[in-house]
């Protein structure tokens, strides 16, 4: 229909008008912290943080540190990727660290080399020797279907029963913990095939953390899913009277996160070489903060994966620049936690506003 | 005759308990018919529009819909059946922006893969640019969140949302409730426009300007019964009010064929 006889709509795509979009925010308080460490290091050790100072070697940017940088938050941020879906749609995940502890403890089991050194492999995990040598697919797909898994029960949990996530994924995060001791008896599993070792080899971390987050920041924008994440988040009730299915969605997103960190933990073992029951202890909540760093709102509809990429880069440069400033571990845990908490009252701040700025 | 009946439903009642909300309700509604429920807190009126929007089932009753018989198992079905419902929340995702408020849930693909179908976006800004030029609502930019914007604008695009689907019977509840005097005319509008187009449409409201404004006719729900079916030509604002308070009582043929 043409315009009506009652008014002409002002209906418009007026850039001037449009929102701040707030990974902006905190690609500037990025720049601030990587600038203050700057400022720090010319006058507390006398050395820049970022730019190459090192006689004899090529480049403007010190990029040893830039890739340390990226490759420690790397294997968190692939969980962090997961959580960030999760908790766009309302939801939370305390169940990844666990997650990766256990998925990294069975697929190591079934990475195992037959030969350690030309001597049979020491390794009791598996009792069978024809699980040995096996191609790197097998382990590979039985880490993430272990993780799909461990997301159905976490989906269906919270969709079906309708216990709040929190407590659902906190005993997911339990149990999951409980299955990587059980696994072996508490013993370390070692000595993986040299293609399950390749997967987190270099700069492989990086690789796959870049090309998962582009995949799922493209899903988050232009598909179906990505739609529904925010909808559900912003108001389920609102969502499921539209015709959202709310249910077959909430299953579908912890399924994610949690196949996000069997990948993870893929990743992880295969770089450590090793795997053992403790792994990936905490992550959970490093994988939250680097969401909530990046802007997504705790309280659902709001967020982006480049938000949550660039949290976690904040992330990665506190922690080199702490190691760089020879700064105590202790202080960086202090640190880290006063900024999770000082993301979460901006972002309140930010809504109580209603302000888009 | 039946041919042009929209909505028709026969002995609907509602018992939450022994509390009788809705009884024997009798109530027609014909093409480019613009039908107004009043009544006082608690006189049914929205109990009855509860039935209708499939948000609960009736105790008994018939509900015809264009002729057929329907039962809403839940809203979607209503919705599918082509009642589409303005809540009085509203029922929008803050958080999404104009466009993805007014397809949630029924979004144009570019093409199909499960859950990852890829949004056709074009095509649902196009169809909500025409939808809400209907409505003479001034949005700079569709693309923004509808969190920060006006009452009259989040409500247009509430309506614009129902105007988009081809409708078969658009009700609205207290569409201006909560809205100031310029976003009032500017709902009163689009209701006046889809007058203009035929498009039939139940209307609860408290305000009798508006109801004398908008509708063809008034009928009055007291105690969870219809108590009165007045042609606005017919009847008086003084009448209606008698009828909401119960100074005057219902003719029993009213309550036999509303």
């Amino acid at each position: 229909m043409a315009k009506s006889e009652v008014g002409v709509g002002g209906v418009g795509f007026d850039r001037s008008r449009r929102e701040w979009p707030s990974e902006l925010n905190v690609l500037i308080a990025l720049i601030g912290i990587v600038a203050l460490f700057e400022i720090l290091g010319r006058v507390v050790v006398g050395d820049s943080f970022l730019l190459n100072t090192q006689a004899g070697v090529e480049g403007l940017f010190n990029t040893a540190r830039l890739q340390i940088i990226i490759l420690q938050v790397s294997i968190v941020g692939i969980i962090a990727i997961g959580v960030t879906q999760v908790i766009i749609s309302g939801g939370i995940d305390l169940s990844s660290g666990s997650i990766v502890g256990a998925v990294a403890m069975i697929t190591m089991s079934f990475a195992q080399r037959a030969l350690v050194n030309g001597n049979p492999n020491p390794t009791e995990a598996l009792h069978n020797p024809a699980l040995l040598d096996l191609p790197v697919i097998v382990p590979v797909v039985i880490g993430i279907g272990c993780g799909v898994l461990a997301g159905l029960v976490n989906g269906s949990l919270i969709a079906y029963t309708r216990i709040p996530p929190f407590i659902a994924t906190l005993g997911m995060m339990v149990s999951a913990r409980g299955l990587s001791k059980w696994w072996t008896k508490g013993r370390p599993v070692s000595f993986p095939t040299d293609s399950y070792t390749t997967i987190g080899h270099g700069v492989m971390p990086v690789l796959i953390f870049i090309a998962l987050a582009i995949l799922f920041q493209l899903v988050l924008t232009y598909t179906k899913y990505g739609k529904h994440c925010y909808a559900i988040g912003s108001n389920e009730d609102a969502a499921r009277t539209s015709g959202v299915n709310v249910i077959g969605h909430k299953v579908l997103v912890y399924t994610i996160a949690a196949a996000l960190a069997a990948v993870a933990a893929i990743v992880l073992s295969s770089r450590n070489l090793t795997a053992q029951a403790g792994m990936g202890v905490q992550y959970e909540l490093d994988a939250i903060a680097m969401t909530v760093i990046g802007g997504v709102s705790l309280s659902g509809g709001r967020g982006t994966i480049i938000g949550t990429v660039l949290g976690a880069l904040i992330f990665g440069v506190i922690i080199s620049g702490f190691t760089f400033l020879n700064l105590d571990a202790y202080y960086q845990e202090m640190v880290k936690g006063a900024i999770i908490v000082g993301a979460v009252v901006l972002d309140q701040w930010r809504q109580r506003r209603g302000g888009s700025k | 005759m039946s041919s042009d009946l929209v909505l028709k439903t026969e002995g609907l009642t509602k018992h939450y308990g022994g509390v009788h909300a809705l009884t024997e309700a009798n109530f027609e509604l014909r093409k480019g018919e613009h039908v107004a429920i009043m009544g006082d807190n608690g006189a049914g009126k929205s109990t009855f529009v509860r039935q209708l929007t499939g948000v609960e089932q009736p105790t008994h009753g018939k509900i015809m819909l264009y002729g057929k018989e329907v039962s809403f198992k839940g809203p979607l079905e209503a919705r599918e059946a082509g009642i589409e419902t303005v809540f009085q929340t509203l029922a929008l995702a803050d958080d999404l922006d104009v466009p993805s408020n007014v397809f949630l849930g029924r979004e144009k693909f570019l093409f199909k893969l499960g859950p990852f179908s890829i949004l056709d976006r074009k095509a649902m800004r196009a169809d909500t640019v025409r939808a809400l030029e209907r409505t003479a609502v001034k949005i700079p930019n569709l693309g923004n969140r509808i969190r920060n914007m006006s009452g009259g604008q989040r409500q247009c695009v509430a309506i614009a949302r129902t105007a988009t689907f081809a409708s078969r019977l658009i009700i609205m509840d207290e569409p201006t409730a909560a809205l100031g005097v310029a976003e009032t005319a500017q709902v009163e509008n689009i209701v006046r426009t889809l007058k203009a187009s035929g498009e039939p449409l139940i209307l609860i409201s408290h305000n009798m300007r508006q109801v004398f404004d908008l509708c063809d006719r008034i009928i009055v729900f007291r105690r969870g019964r219809l108590v009165a079916n007045l042609r606005k030509d017919k009847t008086s604002g003084e009448e209606v009010v008698a009828y909401i308070t119960g100074a005057k009582q219902s003719d029993p043929e009213v309550e036999k064929a509303a």
